[in-house]
This record gives C-alpha cells, structure tokens and sequence, in this order.
C-alpha cells in the first residue's frame, strides 16, 4: 500500500488564560489509498486532527509533529501559501458545520460555481452545468431550484450535501470529511457514501471519515481509529470493531440504541480516568 | 380524548414550491409521536409551522382542541415548545446560560424564575457551575441540553424536537435520550419529534410517520418498524439502509 499520508506524533495545544488545553496529544496513523474512520467521543479531538492536516488550525493555536506528510511533501515545512495551494487542489475537507461553512449570502449553486472556477479554467457555462451534476449526484431533488436557494433556504441535509458537493467538484486526492452525513436520512447517507467510495476505489482517492456512528463506519471503512482525549486508544479493521478490546470502544458501541433492542435507559459510558493516562 | 395536537390537511408554500401538500396527523396527550424520512421531505417545516414559523397556506392546526389562527401568542409558547436540529445554531454564543434561560421567563412575566432555573438545570443535568458559562463554552451536547433546559423553563405541555441528537456523539445522545425520556415521564409531556435514525424513534416514540417529498407515506405503530411489518417501499428502503453500507 502506498503511503499517502504519513503522520507522526501529532500534538495541537490552544494556550489559554487558565492553562493550556492539549487537544490532540500525540497522534500517529498513516493512510494509503483506503477509507480511514475516526470515532470517539465529542471533545476527543477528531476535528483538530483533521483541521491540523488540512492546515486550517487557528493561529493562537500550536501544531508539532515529527511528522506530517502529504505525498512525500513535508507539510510542517510547507510555507502557508504552498498549503494554501494544496487546499484549494489536491486536499479537502468537509466540515462539520456546513450551515457555517456556507457563505450565508452568496446562492448554492454560485459557491460550488466559484470553487470549481478557482481551480480549473472552464466556462460560466460548463461551471454550472457541472454543479447541477454533482448537485444531482449527491441526490438533491430538482438541482435548479436548489441551485438559487442561499443556505437559510434549504433544509439541514441539503446544505450539508452543498458542502459535499462543493469538495467534490475540485476532485481532491485526500478527502477529509468531518461527519459529513450526520444530517442525512438514511438512504442520501448511503448515497453519498457510494459516491467516495467510488473516488477511493476508482480514483485513488484517501479518505479520512469522521463519525460518531460507529455501525456506519464499521460497515463503511477499512481500518478505524478510536480517539479518546485527544490520544489513539485503539486501531482496528473496521470489520473487527464489534471484537474491539478497549472499554471504551464497547462502551461506545453499547450506547447506540438499536431497532430490536428495548433497552430503557440507554447504557452510558461509565468514562475511567486511565483511559485518558 | 381531545388530541394534543391535530395536523389537518396542512399545506406550505415558500414562493411557488410545496413544501407541505397536505399533510394530516394526531398525536394523543402524553404520546410521543416519530417523524421520519427523506431529508428535504418537510419535516422541520412541519414542526415549525406548528410553531408559527412557516408560511401555512391552508388546512388546520389545533392544539388541546383549539384551532390556531395565524400568530401565537403568548400562552401557545407557555403550552407548545420547540428544540431546534441545530445545537450550534440555536443558541446565541456570546449569551450566558443564566442569560439564555432569564429571557422566555422575562418575555413571560413569570414570577418564580429563580426556583424554575434551579429546576431545568437540574433536570439536564448541568449543575450550578455552567450557569455563567458562556454558550460558546459549552460542548454540543452541553448546548443540546441548554436548550432543553430552555424549552421547559415555560413549563410546556408539548415538545416539538427537530433532531435533537443527530449533531451528538453515541455517548452524549444516549444520555441526551434518557434525559428527554426520564422528563416527559416526570412532566407528563406530549413529544413530536424528528429524527433520521429509525433505531432512535423506535427506541423513543409509541407511532410514527414516515414522510417524502412533502407528503406522508405512511403511519406506522414503532413495533411495526420493529417486526417489519411496512407496507411502502420507501419505508422498506429506509429500513434496509439502516443496516450500513453494503459494498456492491
Ligand atoms: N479554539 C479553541 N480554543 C480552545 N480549545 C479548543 C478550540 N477548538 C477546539 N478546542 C478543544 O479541542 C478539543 C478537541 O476538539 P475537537 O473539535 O477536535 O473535538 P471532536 O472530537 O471533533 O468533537 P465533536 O464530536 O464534538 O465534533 C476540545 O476539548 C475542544 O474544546
Ligand atoms: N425559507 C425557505 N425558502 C425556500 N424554501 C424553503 C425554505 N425553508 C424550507 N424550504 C424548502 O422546504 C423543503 C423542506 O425543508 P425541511 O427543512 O422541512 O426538510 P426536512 O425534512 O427537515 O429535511 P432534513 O432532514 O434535511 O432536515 C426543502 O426543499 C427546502 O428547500
Ligand atoms: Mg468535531
Ligand atoms: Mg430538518
């Protein structure tokens, strides 16, 4: 397996009044051209691990790592315009939040248009042609009616399936995608998700999934990671999760509620202070 | 019985698309009712025509038997409480949660806020240390609970719940769940509530309506997701789905 991103002991610090709050603290994994799952709690620091890579950490912020690696290139070594460039191009990331990624004042269709312009010369006309596609790919009923909504205008999924379309349009190699259906119902959920499949197993694509569903990422995924206070507790196939061996990872597990289970109350994670040593 | 909520025929429009063709529906007093189905299918604009918040071009809504008429006021707010999909959103950020929770009882004139306050915090399981926090400082399933705490500090008898665990880790929404059980167990509520997850409505309401494209496809009994027992294909769809990705 080729190694398309390499990283080493990854650490994100946000000094504070009170102190420093360490929100990633020394991570490793490397990924190929597969589908990489990242689950844990909220707080345990998926995000930043993923905001770090993309370069997209705020400046009061600190990233160290002995390694952070795209495609060979060293990327703590990268100037801040050299990642800018590899952003725009070769790496993306849906965010969590599409309703804030959005530009509340600028139509749908206008900033998928806009992105795939800043990337590739083609014609007003090819653009919208293309966003009405990829607006159709992603299972947007009547893409031209979306097309001129502004973000406040569609419903939760569609401006989530927005953000997707727009990271799709400029065709990345690494994909990081911040829970990037959590809004969706079901059958759109699978939608989208045949759609990267097909870009890692036609294009090469890597992709890193950020979920809190755990069946979703053991039915999706290769490989999974399991964060818990901004560490790694466990690596596992993704197939094997439900043999997972940390507590936590059960506990996890445990707490979904499940169609043909009655269980009141919900099991809740009884959190031990070593899983966090 | 006199249905706490009855949806007849209700039809909504923004510009020239229906986002509601019709939509009809009860639910009981002390019942919790599930709205599922296709994302963009109208079910936050239901819930928030109830709330006064969609243009209604016709059809009826009443609630406790009375028809409602164009605007709410005050005592609808007092009865009728809504929780937002968004927990980010929903919240102002530069807003204390003493702050958050002061303003409906303000707008309400009611008298007893201090013992009111103690009560939802502690319902939600936020003590008194996140009483002057920030929203911003708050986690999402911090925030998700605020909100809660916000929507009973009226004291209402019906809970409108857009998704209110989907922006939510496993852990957080299974404590989130319980909560919302354990006070509408305490505070005899009435629930509508919208989810994407067909094992969290299962888990949480007695009925449900499965709906797409601005119209109901079907009403089921939960125990009747839970047998299989659907007659529609798209709920057959949904359920099929649920079960994860399948690689072709
Ligand atoms: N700007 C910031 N300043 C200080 N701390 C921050 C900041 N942004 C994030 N953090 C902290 O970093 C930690 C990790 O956050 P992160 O967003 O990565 O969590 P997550 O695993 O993505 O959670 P969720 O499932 O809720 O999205 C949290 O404790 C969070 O409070
Ligand atoms: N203010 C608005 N202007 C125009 N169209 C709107 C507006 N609000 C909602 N709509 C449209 O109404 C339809 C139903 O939206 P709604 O938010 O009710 O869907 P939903 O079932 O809640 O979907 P989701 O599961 O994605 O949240 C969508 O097609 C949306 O674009
Ligand atoms: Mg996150
Ligand atoms: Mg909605």
């Amino acid at each position: 397996m080729s190694t398309l991103l390499d990283v080493e002991d990854l650490r994100v610090t946000y000094p504070t009044r009170t102190g420093v709050i360490e929100a990633v603290r020394g991570v490793s994994f490397q990924l190929g051209r597969e589908r990489l799952g990242i689950v844990g709690e909220s707080g345990s620091g998926k995000s930043q691990t993923g905001r770090a890579i993309m370069g997209l950490t705020p400046p009061q912020a600190q990233v160290s790592a002995k390694k952070l690696a795209f495609d060979g290139i060293d990327l703590m070594a990268a100037s801040p315009r050299e990642r800018r460039a590899l952003r725009g191009n070769r790496i993306a990331m849906i965010l969590q939040d599409p309703k804030y990624s959005l530009d509340p004042v600028m139509s749908i269709g206008r900033q998928i248009v806009e992105t795939l312009r800043a990337h590739e010369r083609v014609s007003k006309a090819e653009a919208r042609e293309r966003a009405l596609a990829m607006l159709e790919a992603v299972q947007i009923r009547d893409p031209a009616r979306v097309f001129d909504l502004h973000p406040h205008e569609v419903s939760g999924g569609m401006g989530q399936r927005a953000m997707i379309a727009m990271m799709l349009i400029a065709g990345p190699e690494l994909m990081i995608a911040d829970e990037p259906t959590s809004a969706l119902d079901v059958t759109v959920q699978l939608d989208v998700l045949k759609i990267l499949d097909k870009l890692v197993a036609e294009r090469g694509m890597g992709l890193i999934f950020i979920s809190h569903d755990l069946r979703l990422v053991s039915s999706f995924c290769d490989r999974v990671i399991v964060m818990y206070a901004g560490k790694v507790v466990e690596q596992i196939k993704a197939s094997e999760l439900r043999n997972a061996q940390h507590p936590y990872t059960l506990g996890l597990l445990d707490c979904m509620p499940r169609i043909d289970a009655d269980r009141h109350p919900l099991p809740v994670l009884d959190r031990k202070p070593e899983w966090a040593a | 019985m006199t249905a706490a909520l009855a949806i007849d025929r209700l039809e909504v429009v923004f510009d020239r698309f229906r986002a509601l063709k019709g939509v009809s529906l009860e639910v009981q007093p002390g019942e919790s009712f599930g709205l599922v189905g296709e994302s963009g299918s109208g079910k936050s604009t239901l819930l928030r025509a109830i709330a006064g918040l969609a243009p209604v071009t016709s059809g009826g809504i009443a609630v406790d038997g009375r028809t409602l008429g164009r605007g709410r006021d005050k005592a609808f707010y007092r009865q009728v409480q809504m929780v937002f999909q968004d927990p980010y959103g929903s919240l102002h950020p530069r807003q204390t949660v003493d702050r958050l929770l002061q303003e409906p009882l303000a707008i309400h004139g009611v008298a007893d806020g201090e013992r009111r306050i103690q009560r939802a915090l502690d319902e939600v399981g936020l003590g008194n240390g996140f009483r002057f926090r920030y929203a911003h400082q708050l986690s999402g399933g911090q925030r998700q609970r605020v909100a809660i705490a916000r929507a009973l500090i009226l004291e209402p008898s019906i809970l409108l719940l857009d998704e209110p665990t989907s922006a939510l880790d496993a852990s957080v929404q299974a404590e989130v769940l319980n909560l919302l059980e354990e006070v509408r167990r305490r505070r005899k509520l009435t629930f509508l509530m919208v989810s994407h997850d067909l094992a969290v409505i299962t888990h949480m309401c007695e009925r449900l309506m499965v709906m797409q494209n601005g119209e109901a496809v079907e009403n089921l009994a939960a125990s009747d997701l839970v047998e299989r027992k659907v007659t529609k294909d798209y709920t057959r769809n949904l359920l099929k789905a649920s079960e994860g990705f399948v690689r072709a």
